[in-house]
């Protein structure tokens, strides 16, 4: 039995569904219990399931982190949410310097079941410091397992592996894709971390993408199928583990590839994958691997800048053109690129402020 | 202390009152798009503080940063044109609401990353120390900084060295729609940690401007004479919810007797009372103070309204300098 659910209410129902099960399950991080319960996905948890496993806290990132580490040692399956992935970097040695490490340095005589939930920012100002992407900051720590579902059935699945999981998982939420809707499975399910998901087949191209950007891959990829070009999708869903055989394949197949990123192009998730796809299969690729992603610059708060910042509908149009040596394709502006109020929202319903 | 001088800090929260009720009615209609932390309730700490610094005196701030960046003399019109993201604002409209400054009247930053401006602060005036040039900082924070691993850091670094700065918390008891006693320990008082720091420190209720006006006229005094830091917790009220232009008390997560008594206690009428029954102020002053700073106001958001976007070749512009 499947319903329409959000993004948000699916990570909720993940959340739920795996406290009722296992009663080592706790969750904790600022706001959890309140009225607006982390942009609704942990909305009356403290309610169903009492103070002693829903908690609040200071506002002490890296020592709640490190008590979380402690806890676990001690049976505890904690999930600790940070609103934004900012807040999450004051506690960068607790997750990077420890609990990346724990299991290693003590010979797999210990190990950390920790969630990590962070929500990365997007438009409405948000500004330099509340709008970063960091996704391949955190996928290069071995040690941790990095996922960033693309859509509600994926982060319901992703999210009870991830509390299964016996390692420190760090699960990214994209703030815009909390309103998005898809089909959820009522049941509990998984979603193995580590694989990826070939979304659509296609001859001509590889993308591949994940996170909130593989939304706007796939009403690309719809696009060019009125054109007659066939895209061939390949959501990553997993950072760390990452999955990269499917994409050697698919690349082997349509010999042409397009990386989509969420995060800033340098040393990151797409630099990951144009790097793998050389190694494998450089020497049969018939253009050169492009990479879309953020511009080079802190995020600006003004959207008269913020929106040539985000790589857009229209930006990956243009990389595919280009790539192909397409002609006679024309970009109609106004759906592909967003006019400046429109450029700062997720959908027409969002007001801000946060 | 002068009847000017009453009247002066008077003016000034109403005015900070007047601006921030202005974005909070002007807010829905969508052209300020950023998040905002209104100020309202909250005008009397950073008034009656920034009233006993000078200019070079230099001040920081955190996420809810309007009344600061005003009470220290940071320009409206381009505040309220930052607000619209626009290239005539005090940050050219990369950095919004949460990142007001004014280098020049002393306004030098506002970190909205909880806790994080605060060793920047005593760094500012670790170097103004060493500099031996008789500045002094003022850091305002809320009670939910204290939480954090760098304010007590940086209170131990403030007290080793002995710096200029004073540190000031503007209690308002909440952490979003979190109480304090759901996130500090109530067996001990903000002030009495920085005591233990060895740092002299006090305590009183913030929404007073004249009070607050004298004690950090002692603090200021302290910092200057024995070159030492200082610290003060002012307990205070936010009347509207923690980021947004709306008051949230239908969400029940304030009880209604507590609200009750804070708005009993609202700066503007404390002020006003007091200066009626010392025959300063009177009904027709009040209304043609605030007929003054509406007219203000209303400059300023036409400022703002009037003024140009960034263009898209400002994107890279002080990425480095």
């Amino acid at each position: 039995m499947k319903k329409l659910k959000l993004f948000s209410e699916a990570i909720l129902e993940a959340t739920e569904c795996m406290l009722e099960i296992d009663k080592n399950v706790i969750l904790i991080g600022l706001g959890v219990p309140d009225p607006k319960g982390i942009f609704g996905t942990t909305t009356n948890l403290q309610e169903k399931f009492g103070e002693d496993r829903v908690f609040d806290c200071p506002i002490s990132e890296n020592s709640v982190t490190g008590i979380v580490i402690g806890a676990a040692l001690n049976g505890f399956k904690p999930i600790i949410t940070h609103q934004r992935v900012e807040f999450s970097l004051l506690s960068i040695d607790q997750i990077f310097t420890q609990a990346a490490k724990w299991s290693y340095m003590t010979a797999g005589a210990q190990h950390l079941p920790i969630v990590i939930r962070l929500i990365i920012g997007r438009g409405w100002g948000q500004g330099p410091q509340h709008s970063q992407s960091l996704f391949s900051m955190f996928a290069h720590i071995p040690g941790l397992k990095v996922v960033a579902p693309s859509n509600p059935s994926d982060a319901k699945g992703l999210l009870i592996a991830s509390i299964k999981d016996k390692n420190p998982v760090v699960f990214f939420e994209h703030r815009w894709l909390h309103s998005v809707t898809g089909y959820v499975p009522e049941d509990e399910y998984e979603v193995t971390i580590g694989k990826s998901n070939l979304y659509k087949e296609g001859e001509d191209i590889t993308i591949v993408s994940y996170s909130y950007m593989f939304i706007e891959c796939i009403k690309v990829a719809e696009f060019f199928e009125l054109h007659g070009i066939k895209i061939e999708l390949i959501d990553l869903r997993s950072l760390r583990p990452l999955d990269c055989d499917p994409i050697i394949t698919s690349v082997k197949k349509t010999k042409n590839l397009i990386v989509v990123d969420n995060d800033w192009i340098s040393y990151g998730i797409a630099a990951e994958i144009v790097a793998r796809v050389s190694e494998n299969c450089g020497n049969i690729l018939e253009t050169n691997p492009q990479r879309v992603g953020i511009e080079e610059v802190p995020i600006p708060s003004t959207r008269a800048l913020a929106r040539y910042v985000y790589p857009s509908q229209g930006k990956i149009i243009e990389a595919i053109i280009k790539q192909l040596n397409l002609t006679g394709i024309e970009i109609p502006e106004a759906e592909y690129n967003l006019s400046i109020d429109k450029s700062d929202i997720p959908n027409q319903n969002f007001k801000g402020p946060f | 202390m002068s009847t000017e001088s009453y009247l002066k800090l008077y003016r000034e929260i109403l005015r900070i009152r007047i601006v921030e009720e202005t974005i909070s009615k002007k807010y829905p209609e969508g052209k300020m798009r950023c998040p905002v932390h209104l100020s309202i309730g909250q005008e009397a700490p950073p008034v009656g503080i920034c009233a006993n610094l000078t200019v070079t005196d230099q001040i920081v701030s955190a996420h809810r940063s309007h009344a600061h960046y005003l009470a220290k003399g940071g320009g409206l019109n381009p505040m309220i044109a930052e607000l619209y993201g626009k290239k005539t604002g005090c940050a050219k409209g990369v950095g919004g609401s949460m990142h007001l400054i004014a280098p020049e009247m002393g306004m030098i930053a506002a970190v909205p990353i909880v806790g994080s401006s605060i060793p920047i602060a005593v760094g500012l005036a670790w170097g103004n120390k060493l500099s031996n040039n008789g500045k002094v900082t003022a850091v305002f924070f809320g009670d939910g900084a204290i939480e954090e691993g760098s304010f007590h850091e940086s209170l131990n670094f403030a007290a080793l060295h002995s710096l200029p700065i004073l540190f000031v918390c503007e209690n308002n008891n909440f952490s979003v729609y979190t109480s304090f006693e759901k996130r500090q320990s109530t067996k001990r008082k903000i002030y009495d940690i920085a005591v233990a720091h060895g740092i002299k420190s006090t305590y009183t209720e913030g929404n007073n401007v004249f009070e607050v006006a004298e004690l950090a006229n002692e603090a200021t005094t302290f910092i200057r004479n024995e070159k030492a830091p200082f610290f003060m917790e002012l307990s205070t009220f936010r009347h509207l919810e923690h980021c947004g232009p709306a008051n949230d008390d239908n969400l029940s997560y304030r009880n209604q007797e507590y609200v009750d008594s804070w708005m009993k206690k609202d700066p503007i009428l404390i002020a006003e009372d007091i200066l009626i029954a010392k025959n300063i102020l009177n009904k027709e002053l009040i209304l043609q103070l605030r007929h003054e700073i509406e007219a203000e106001c209303e400059i300023a958001f036409q400022f703002a309204e009037d003024s140009e976007f960034p263009e898209k070749e400002d994107l890279y512009k002080n990425l480095y300098i």
